[in-house]
């Protein structure tokens, strides 16, 4: 059962939720938002790609497979903590730089932790999401 | 010092790509690595005898006073020369012994990286940093004794050997924990220094006695013992370095580095010499019936390492003296004699001894290494086994305690131990040929190098025994906390110890000429040698493991509804009583201060999950859940928590999804339970709704007296450079936690994967199976 409808609005609201999940993403320190919305809102933008044009759509636009987005979201979190070891500081201190980016705003180790929520959330509801879906379809 | 371990590591993990590049080349390249530290460790000799220290360190956690401290002095010097000295040996060995084994580069890798662990445990003068090495030992012996990993017997004797000596790390932890506390340092140099006050702490017995468990069962002690000859499952190599040479002596060795500041108490001597004692006899008597030439080594070094202890525990300078003597005797002998069991086993394709006989002939070189290694363990001079057994004598004879009882036990387990010597270095290369599985032939030159260097070593050493008095001398000193000399020699005259000498040798002769007729008493009294505690160490062990069966099949019964009954009953059980006896419960304020519009969202709330519960079909139960759930989420954002209400509403987005996904492929909404089993669910619904709702008042009731809020509220912005406090808690005031919980997070998602995949991959092979 496919709605074309559903599709047709897929293919407009797909870029916005990603872009829309970033935007949460990097306003999250000042505003509501942050890393665990965003990751949610960007899988349920592929979710969205996954229910009406199938799994394989929803993976030839995913960058990596999600099980990689997991591991690269983690291993970022990491090392945002281990920047501050690397300083000379304890594990996890919080170090910022002083430029002010346009997006990012300051760029900081917090930020770089956030980036890593963001992909292990995205990765882990795509992959969970995507393995059900692709047995169903099987 | 701390670069060569370091580096030893290192060198450790890259072995199974040298072996892939090299082939056989790879080992006789890897031993040079112990080698060159053998070398090095060699030049300090001099230096150390004078009475001379090295020291060496590298802050770790200094907030816990750990730090990653060497010593080298006459104790550690000795050991780091047996570690490095045999592990070159071994690994040479190893190359050729495992010729053709497809993870042969594995095992190189994981002796190299056993050698730098435990030179790392004898260098260490840090509680702690030894406490990591200890460890790194353990798990290291485990992968190594089961390296056959095909064969579950191999496996669950390397599992004993873990939990018996991992059991006793744990002791060793606590009792480093407690030593620290009565010392006021976890530096063992500072410990000594302080010693006195640590012997007046309360704290000192149970020091010492969970210092002690993990000693002896590292060192295979009297209950302990048992683990020790099961572990012969590994192969030859391995047996030699950790049963012989190095880690079962890693007890003995932390006893003789704590005697300064445990030892000389009445608790120490007569704990510490018994139980060595026990061991020592009871080694020698299981020892002497065994046919296996494997478990005959082994048993005989439970015995070895009881007289050790027994001599640490007796602590005078002579007995000190004694066991370093005896530990590096036994270092050359145990390990030249393992290492000719692996050449025997190796050409013949048999280790029982009754079947073994006449292979001078065909392993000449392997049989005269066998022969200097027999002579030594058995006391003959002028090897050094002779020397060290005649100090042995001499400290027992002179044992303040009880030298009436120590005397008869050395004597009569070293008159056995003479026949398990000529047993295994001596019956097997002479007399008439047995039949064996393999022609045998000469060994390659890499195997028997090895052996014969140690049966040499024990030979140079015992010859020269005036030469290496000093270096003896201050490896006894370190152990005792002051300077000491002692003169080696072979000759002491006419004397009552050269008596005992002469009396076990001759004893131990006529015990080898009757161990035809032993075997078969102890044959016979095999029934009676099962009951050991090996066998309570197997009925804990599968105790344990039907505790955990019958409890996970109560608490996890694969039935989603009945654990949920499970937890949530739990939860009503265990928060109830508290509930009604402790708390105020809450004014109803806040109940009378209700807007108009939480009102309805309220509704809403409970509307969807009766809804829910009365769903005719899945699809219309998610819907409804999904009201209760984007009501929750009104609520938040009514409450002013936006954060949370977003969250929210991403997560039910995602669920409705996640639903859809699973539900096309579940059956259609019929099996209703009976009647009664709905009425206890009912019930247990409402008791849980109860209960929370009486927690959530009663929280309110209680006044807020967090610091918390504030702290976060403050600081946020100063300290975290965000104005959002939800995030700035989530990624940098409780950063770690968040960690933890993603990557949790990652790891159940990867479960799932798994799952799912287990099932398809499943449903795919039985799809092939069916097909014609």
């Amino acid at each position: 059962m496919r709605s074309l409808i559903l599709a047709a609005a897929t293919r407009v609201v797909f870029p916005l939720l990603l872009l829309f999940s970033v935007f949460l993403l990097f306003r999250g320190h000042n505003e509501p938002g942050g890393g665990f919305v965003g990751g949610l809102v960007a899988a349920t933008a592929y979710a969205l790609l996954a229910l009406t044009g199938g799994v394989a759509a929803a993976r030839r636009v995913l960058p990596a497979r999600p099980e990689v987005l997991i591991g690269t979201g983690l291993l970022a979190a990491l090392a945002s903590g281990l920047v501050g070891l690397a300083a000379g500081r304890p594990f996890m201190t919080g170090l910022w730089g002083d430029v002010s980016l346009p997006v990012v705003g300051k760029p900081g180790t917090p930020v770089l932790f956030d980036a890593g929520v963001y992909l292990t959330v995205l990765g882990v509801v795509l992959l969970i999401l995507l393995t059900l879906q692709e047995e169903d379809e099987a | 010092m701390i670069a060569a371990v370091l580096s030893t590591f290192a060198v450790a993990a890259l072995a199974p790509l040298l072996e892939r590049r090299l082939g056989r080349r790879a080992a006789p390249l890897l031993a040079l690595v112990p080698a060159a530290l053998f070398v090095s460790f060699a030049r300090h000799v001099p230096e150390v005898s004078d009475g001379g220290t090295r020291t060496d360190a590298l802050a770790w956690i200094a907030e816990l006073g750990v730090s990653l401290s060497f010593r080298l002095d006459g104790l550690s010097l000795l050991m780091a020369l047996v570690v490095t000295g045999v592990g070159a040996v071994v690994l040479l060995y190893a190359g050729s012994y495992m010729e053709g084994h497809p993870r042969r580069g594995n095992l190189l890798g994981y002796l190299l990286a056993f050698l730098a662990a435990m030179l790392g445990l004898v260098l260490s003068d840090n509680l702690l940093g030894l406490f990591v090495f200890w460890e790194a030992t353990s798990l290291l012996s485990y992968v190594l004794i089961g390296f056959e990993r095909e064969k579950a017997e191999v496996r669950s004797s390397a599992l004993q050997a873990l939990l018996v000596t991992g059991g006793g790390g744990l002791a060793l932890l606590a009792g480093f924990v407690l030593l620290g506390q009565a010392g006021g340092s976890l530096e063992i140099g500072a410990l000594a220094a302080n010693a006195e006050a640590v012997k007046a702490s309360p704290l000192y017995l149970p020091a010492l006695l969970l210092v002690l468990l993990g000693a002896f069962t590292k060192s295979a002690q009297v209950p302990f013992h048992f683990w020790l000859p099961d572990a012969m499952a590994a192969p030859a190599p391995v047996s030699t370095y950790l049963h012989s040479a190095t880690m079962v002596k890693a007890g003995v060795f932390l006893l003789a580095r704590l005697h300064p500041t445990l030892g000389g108490t009445p608790e120490w001597t007569g704990i510490v010499t018994t139980v060595g004692a026990a061991t020592m006899l009871t080694g020698a008597l299981l020892a002497v019936g065994q046919r296996d030439l494997k478990r005959l080594l082994a048993y005989s070094t439970v015995s070895a390492l009881g007289s050790l202890v027994m001599l640490v525990g007796v602590g005078t300078p002579a007995a000190l003296a004694a066991a370093m003597v005896l530990l590096l005797a036994h270092a050359l002998y145990k390990g030249a004699l393992f290492l000719v069991a692996g050449i025997v086993d190796h050409e013949t394709g048999t280790r029982d001894v009754a079947s073994l006989g006449g292979l001078f002939r065909a392993l000449p070189v392997t049989a005269v290494a066998a022969a200097a290694a027999a002579f030594s363990m058995a006391g003959l001079p002028p090897l050094l086994g002779f020397v060290s057994k005649e100090l042995l004598y001499d400290a027992a004879l002179r044992a303040s305690p009880a030298p009436l009882l120590l005397v008869p036990v050395a004597v009569g387990s070293n008159m056995l131990l003479v026949a398990v010597a000529l047993s295994v270095g001596w019956g097997p290369f002479t007399g008439r040929a047995g039949e064996t599985p393999k022609a045998p032939h000469e060994a390659p030159a890499a195997m028997w190098a090895g052996p014969l260097l140690l049966g040499l070593g024990s030979l140079a050493a015992g010859l020269f025994s005036g030469a290496i008095s000093p270096f003896v001398s201050a490896a006894a000193a370190a152990a005792l906390g002051h300077p000491y000399g002692v003169k080696l020699e072979l000759w002491h005259g006419f004397n009552l110890v050269l008596a005992k000498s002469l009396v076990t040798l001759v004893v131990g002769v006529a015990l080898f000429a009757a161990r035809g007729r032993i075997r078969s008493l102890a044959g016979r009294l095999a029934p009676i040698a099962a009951y050991g505690p090996g066998r309570l160490y197997r009925a804990g062990l599968a105790g344990l493991v039907r505790f955990a069966k019958g409890t996970a099949s109560v608490l996890s019964s694969g039935s989603l509804r009945q654990d949920l009954r499970i937890v949530l009953g739990a939860t009503v059980v265990l928060a109830a009583p508290l509930l009604l006896t402790r708390a105020v419960l809450g004014t109803p304020d806040a109940l009378r201060s209700v807007r108009p519009l939480e009102a309805v969202l309220a509704f809403l709330v409970v509307a969807g999950a009766v809804a829910t519960v009365l769903a005719g079909s899945r699809l219309a139960a998610v819907v409804a859940l999904g009201v209760t759930g984007f009501g929750v989420a009104l609520l938040f954002l009514v409450f002013g928590a936006p954060d949370l209400a977003m969250t929210q509403f991403a997560v039910e987005t995602l669920s409705v999804l996640l639903f859809v996904a699973v539900l096309r492929r579940l059956p259609r909404l019929q099996s209703r339970s009976a009647p009664r089993a709905r009425a206890v669910d009912a019930l247990l619904a409402g008791a849980v709704g109860a209960v929370m709702t009486g927690l959530v008042l009663a929280v309110h009731a209680e006044p807020l007296r967090s610091r918390l809020a504030p702290f976060f509220r403050e600081s946020s912005l100063a300290l975290a450079k965000g104005r959002n406090v939800v995030n700035v808690i989530l990624v940098d005031f409780r950063g770690l936690d968040t960690l933890g919980e993603i990557t949790v997070l990652g790891v159940a998602a990867l479960g799932v994967f798994s799952l799912v995949r287990l099932r398809l991959s499943s449903r795919a092979a039985a799809a092939k199976g069916d097909r014609p």
